[in-house]
């Protein structure tokens, strides 16, 4: 290990921090709220990578590995829906996107 | 040596999403992102997790963004003049509510003492041998959640009214 356990994890804490952050902030872009929900999940694989690195055990690898496939599916669905949307209302801002029907 | 260069690399990838998300141009956000997805995938070829990062660089900085930069470029969201950043008004209590995560997690990692670990470096051998002996049921789920998306993206990505 050549650093502290503690050290990712706070690294890994800014990181999900600043994409919570993110999230919250760009209400008026979809796509800058998505950028922040990768910032997120790239900060849960630090957390199991260096945990993996820790113990000796490749477990934390082999999910972080899963995460990336399912942000894979995640991020190809999610901007599929928002071509619908702008195709929609021509506008990618989330306080528009308020009703449920057409 | 490494360690400096943990350091310095997590003060790039902190640094890089900062201005990645305070940027108001989409594209400029997104080529900040890639530069700070490419020191953390060194970083976790830094923690003994060299596939992982090679994955980092091929899907997240290769693929995903990629994938991001066209449908910006398709819907043209890449205008400067329309491009405007949220109010200041706006930042401070996601700023705040971050913050107070933030601290609660950095007290409880620096107070936390981990138990001593077995010296055995982890190899690409038994990364593969974890993966697909003990988690052989994930890799199944997982390409198959990955076919579902396809599905629903091809769905939502029809012409007409779905």
């Amino acid at each position: 290990m050549i650093v502290p356990l503690a050290h990712v994890l706070i690294l890994a804490a800014v990181l999900f921090g600043l994409g919570l952050v993110c999230t919250l902030v760009w209400r008026s872009n979809v796509i800058m709220l998505l950028i922040g929900i990768e910032v997120m999940l790239n900060a849960a694989m630090l957390v199991f990578v260096g945990g993996s690195n820790h113990w000796g055990m490749a477990d934390g690898q082999v999910f972080a590995l899963i995460i990336m496939a399912m942000t894979s599916a995640e991020v190809s669905l999610a901007l599929a829906l928002v071509v619908y949307l702008h195709r929609r209302k021509n506008t990618v801002d989330v306080d528009e996107f308020r009703e449920l029907k057409d | 040596m490494e360690t400096y260069l943990f350091y310095i690399l997590a003060a790039v990838t902190v640094i890089g999403t900062i201005l990645a998300i305070t940027e108001k141009h989409p594209v400029h956000a997104i080529v900040y992102l890639v530069t700070s997805f490419f020191s953390l995938a060194t970083i976790f070829f830094l923690l003994a997790a060299p596939l992982v990062a090679m994955f980092e660089v091929i899907i997240y900085a290769g693929a995903v963004m990629v994938l991001f930069m066209f449908v910006i470029m398709m819907l043209d969201l890449g205008r400067t003049d329309e491009a405007r950043r949220p109010v200041l008004k706006q930042w401070l209590l996601p700023i705040i509510l971050g913050g107070i995560i933030l601290a609660s997690i950095g007290t409880i990692a620096t107070g936390y003492a981990a138990a001593p670990h077995p010296s055995g470096a982890l190899t690409v051998r038994d990364f593969a041998e974890t993966l697909f002996r003990k988690y052989g049921v994930a890799v199944e789920i997982i390409s198959m959640q990955l076919l579902f998306a396809v599905v629903g993206a091809l769905y939502l990505g029809r012409k007409g009214k779905p």
